[in-house]
Order: C-alpha cells, then structure tokens, then sequence
C-alpha cells in the first residue's frame, strides 16, 4: 500500500508550515504568559495603585506595558524592533540595522578566514601522517579554552599590534569557525573508497590531480553542513568580541548597552535581530548548498 | 579487415603511438603483454604468512584475451592487481610491455574495470569518461570528442549528459569500459566487471565486450568466477586454485574468435565449459 501524498504548493505548504505555525503560537503564548507572572510581582510594587484598588485586568495591561520589564511581551519587542530599524537613518548608531552592518562584516571576514584555515589544515592533515599525529590534539584543545576568555586577549594583543576594529573580531570569528570546517573536511577528504583511490592510481595521477579531481568534490557533502555551524559559530564569536572592545558598534554592544541601562526591551530587539542575522546567514550557506550539490542524488 | 582499417585510421589521427597494438595482428609470434617469471605474493599476518601466490608462471601475447577463473581466495584478482601495479610481489618478476608494472602503469599502458563501476556521482557520463583524459592533460574539447567516440562504442550515445544514478547498473558498467578505454590503453584488465549484475545484462554485456575485442584485438585480462563467461569470452583460460593461489590448468580455446551467444550450445562450447569446470574441481581436491 502506497501512502496518498497530496501534491501542490497548498499541499505542500500545509504540510511544512503547520507545523512550524502551531509550536510559533504555542511559543508566543507561553511567552505572554511568562511576561505575565515574571512582571507581576514588579507591576504590583511599583505601577498598580498601592491601595490595592486594582482589578486584575489592570494588573495583565500593567504587566504588558511596563517601561523596564523583566520580560518584554511580545508585541512590546515587535513594536521596539521596527522604530530601531525603521525611525533612524541607516548610518545611525541608534539604527539596529547599523549593528547589524557591523556585526556581520566581522562574522563574515571570520567565516572566510576560517573556512579558508580549516581548508589548508584538513588538507594538511590528510597528506601527512606526521602533522595528523601533531596537529589534531592541539585542533581539538582550542576549543576546549572558552571563547569568552580568550575574546579579550587576542583584542588586547591585536590592538597593541595597532589592529582594531573589525580584525580582532574576525580573528575571534575564526576561532569559533575553523573548528567544524577542519574536522568535517579531515572526514570528507579521506571518504572516498578504496576503489576509487586505486582507479586514480592507474591512471597515474598525482597527488594535486586526486585532491582536486576526487578528494575534493567528494568532501563537499561533509563541507556544508559545517559551513552552517561554522557561519552560526562565528556570529557568535563575533558578538562576544564585540563585548570587551567598549560597545562601541555591533549587536554584542547592542545587548551590552541595552544590560547597562536597564533597558530590557532593547537588549531582546538586539537578540531578535541576531536571531535573524544568524538564520540569513546559515539559510545563504544552505542555498549555496543545494545550488552546488543539485545534480547529486540522495540515495 | 576494412572495419579494422577504419578503426586504423581514427586512431592514428589522435595518437600514433596507438598503431601498435591494433596493427600488431594477434599471432603466435606476436610480442608479449605480460611476462610473470616464478612470482609470489605473500602476506605476514600475525600467526602464519599467507601465500596468497606461489611461483606463478604466466605470458599473455599482445591480443590476446586472458580469462584467470578460480573460486574466492585462488588469487585471480591478486595476480592481475599484481600486474596493474597495485599489488607488490614478494618474489620474481613481473613485466608488462617489457617494462615494470610500475613504469608500464606510470606510462598509462593499461586500463583497469573494477568489480563496481566508481563513477563519479558529481560527474556526467561525458565527465567521467573525460577523467583519465583530463589526468593525462588533453584539452577540455579534445577529451570530450574522444570521450563521446567511446561513449558510442558501448552504445550509450545519447547518455553523455546523464548522472550516474540515472543510469541501469549496466549502462554504468559501460561508461566504466568506456573510461578505461578513453585513452587507448594497450592491454585492458577487468575484475569480475559484471559480477553484480544480473543473468540476462550479463549476457548482453559479454557480447558486446567480445565485439570489442573483435573489432580492437586489444590484450585482455578477465577475471571471473562464471565458467560460462569465461568459456565464451577468452581464447586463453587460467584455471586458478586457492591455498596456495596458483596456476592449475592453461585452457586454450577451440572456439573460433569470433563468436555469439548462440555457440554456448555447440558441443565445442560444452566441452571446454566442462574441460573447465573439472580442471576446477581438481584444484579443490588437493
């Protein structure tokens, strides 16, 4: 018995996005609620009559309006959202749009720069056994140090080296982002089976002519899906640099500024906004993905 | 003979250096392929070496087509990956064109058909015929004529734009003959190169290899486990016997060479199938 799959852009769409639909209501709804009873306590202390004449319909608007909340509804983060990206001009500091302009060029300088170094690494590592034995102990350990701790470091010496701006903060990207590259690439390079290393072998070709011609394309499957995480990695490498340098521009120093004054609903704009730019960022990559592997098929 | 002409004539267009096999007629007194003087192949393994070839003594004359038949483990596939240079012999020698497996694979003098087709899923049927080439450093539109040229001489015209996966096990088989031949190998070797398909493409396949070796006469080396494939395709069999793997029988064909499927009921046909299949049984008893 075949099972009847209706067909259809409809169809189709019913069947992929209900689902996300149901559980981005059930998110928003949990999230009212949780604006609810985590403001209440603050709403009743210092915005509701303190004589205690108060209904509570008073109490749920008090909680959905309130200036510093401990946890902005919804629409609140929405309606704060579009007047810092839609109220200022775009080369404005008060413009999240700007934040984003910066915080991105950082992460993607770290996403080539990385990609590039794990490249050269996995390639490095698959033809010598010498350098495999030396260098993937040391690979792995790196990230084992917590980015937050090393963010400040790498600034501090970069910027003695009269490197600032976006350098230490691509530099910080890289970190994150060569991890995954390297370790899917060593994985990718060595897939290709016996039989066809040996068919490359007859034909008598050389080492660079076997990278390239076979070594290569048959990592790209193992490639992409560490450029998702590696892109994702490096956004937030990027933002954590963006913590230590004084808050200067990007959505790190969004969410620092926004910590300082107490100004939640800001600090929540920001995360929506990096949410956003993290999801653009590994939907690109995933695009580029099935653009290059169209012709391979999935069995 | 004008069939063979004109396969003359395309083929010195390209590369002259291709003349020799296809007008070195096939004869008693023709060079040699191969040479195997005396060699073995032996395994270190943790309790005992293993000797996967014992004193092998083996000439393959230029157009020839060898078939080397034994059940697992007689080292039919060992000799002829010993042959292509990707097995290392303990003892003896090996020569191929006169030269070592080594210097003879660095000269690209043999294409070598695995038991599964390594096609390239990135790659079209035109793209993975044109791989030696592209090795070999022809230009992207020399490779890809003489690629549909061979594309042609299995039958897969029209194919070329094709992925692997859209394509019959078969047809893969095919592109895969065509790739080893792309380049105009002297000497073609095959490993069991139709053992996963089924009966009926088999047969089909076994009768177009032997039109190619009848229009091309190009040195052959066939191993197969199938009595049948090799009483109808060689004109020299190899009756092979495992522990230790060496040499039982040499079986040379009665059967003309030029042949169909419809022979494989003639009583010379069934004669050298069970020439063979008891040379078979001997090597087991022992």
């Amino acid at each position: 018995m075949t099972k009847v799959v209706a067909r259809g852009p409809i169809a189709r769409w019913t069947r992929q996005g209900l689902p996300v639909l149901v559980i981005m209501l059930a998110a928003l709804l949990a999230w009212y609620l949780g604006a609810w009873l985590l403001n209440a306590p603050a709403a009743i202390e210092r915005v509701l009559p303190q004589d205690g004449a108060w209904r509570w319909q008073d109490l749920l608007v008090a909680t959905m309006e309130m200036q510093r909340p401990v946890l902005p509804a919804p629409h609140q983060v929405w309606q704060d959202f579009w007047s810092a990206v839609l109220d200022w001009p775009l080369d404005s500091p008060r413009n999240l749009l700007f934040h984003v302009a910066v915080t991105a060029e950082s992460t993607l300088w770290g996403f080539v720069m990385g990609t590039l170094l794990g490249l050269v690494l996995s390639v490095c590592i698959v033809h010598s056994r010498t350098l495999d034995r030396a260098l993937l102990p040391w690979i792995v350990a790196s990230q084992t140090v917590p980015v937050l701790a090393i963010a400040p470091i790498v600034l501090v010496i970069l910027g003695s080296l009269g490197f600032a701006g976006v350098a230490p903060k691509a530099v910080i990207a890289m970190y994150l982002c060569f991890f995954p590259v390297t370790v899917a690439m060593v994985q990718g390079l060595r897939s290709p089976q016996r039989i066809e290393t040996e068919m490359l072998h007859t034909y008598a070709a050389t080492r660079w002519q076997s990278l390239w011609l076979l070594r290569l394309p048959a990592a790209l499957p193992f490639l992409f899906p560490a450029l998702r995480v590696g892109i994702a990695a490096g956004l937030v490498g990027a933002m954590v640099a963006e913590l230590p340098t004084g808050a200067q521009a990007g959505l790190g120093a969004r969410l620092l500024t926004g910590s300082y004054y107490g100004n939640t609903v800001q600090i929540w704009s920001a995360l929506v906004m990096s949410a956003l730019l993290g999801l653009t960022l590994t939907t690109v990559v995933a695009g580029v993905e099935r653009l290059v592997l169209r012709h391979r098929s999935q069995a | 003979m004008v069939v063979r002409c004109d396969l003359f004539l395309r083929v010195s267009m390209k590369n002259p250096e291709v003349l020799l096999p296809s007008d070195a007629a096939p004869s008693a007194g023709a060079r040699l392929a191969v040479e195997v003087r005396n060699a073995s192949v032996v395994y270190e393994t943790a309790d005992s070496p293993v000797h996967a070839l014992e004193n092998i003594d083996l000439d393959i004359r230029e157009g020839e087509f060898v078939a080397l038949i034994g059940p697992s483990g007689c080292g039919k596939t060992t000799l002829m990956r010993v042959i292509a240079d990707l097995e290392k012999i303990s003892a003896g020698q090996v020569l191929v064109n006169g030269v070592t497996p080594h210097e003879a694979r660095l000269a690209r003098a043999y294409g070598y058909v695995f038991q599964a087709p390594a096609l390239f899923p990135w790659r079209t049927v035109l793209g993975n015929v044109t791989l030696p080439l592209q090795i070999q450093g022809y230009s992207r539109a020399q490779g890809q004529t003489i690629a549909l040229e061979h594309l042609a001489r299995v039958g897969l015209t029209g194919f070329e734009n094709k992925y692997p996966w859209q394509l019959s096990g078969g047809m893969q088989q095919r592109v895969s003959i065509a790739r080893a031949l792309s380049f105009e190998p002297r000497i073609l070797m095959m490993d069991e190169p139709f053992g996963a398909l089924d009966e009926i493409t088999r047969d089909r396949l076994n009768e177009q290899l032997q039109q190619l070796w009848q229009r091309e006469r190009r040195t052959v080396v066939f191993v197969t486990h199938s009595i049948a494939e090799a009483a109808y395709l060689a004109t020299r069999i190899v009756v092979m016997s495992p522990r230790p793997g060496r040499i039982i029988k040499v079986i040379e064909s009665p059967l003309p060479d030029e042949r169909h499927l419809g022979m494989r009921d003639s009583a010379v046909f069934i004669d050298v199938a069970h020439a063979l299949r008891e040379a078979l049984a001997e090597g087991h008893h022992d």
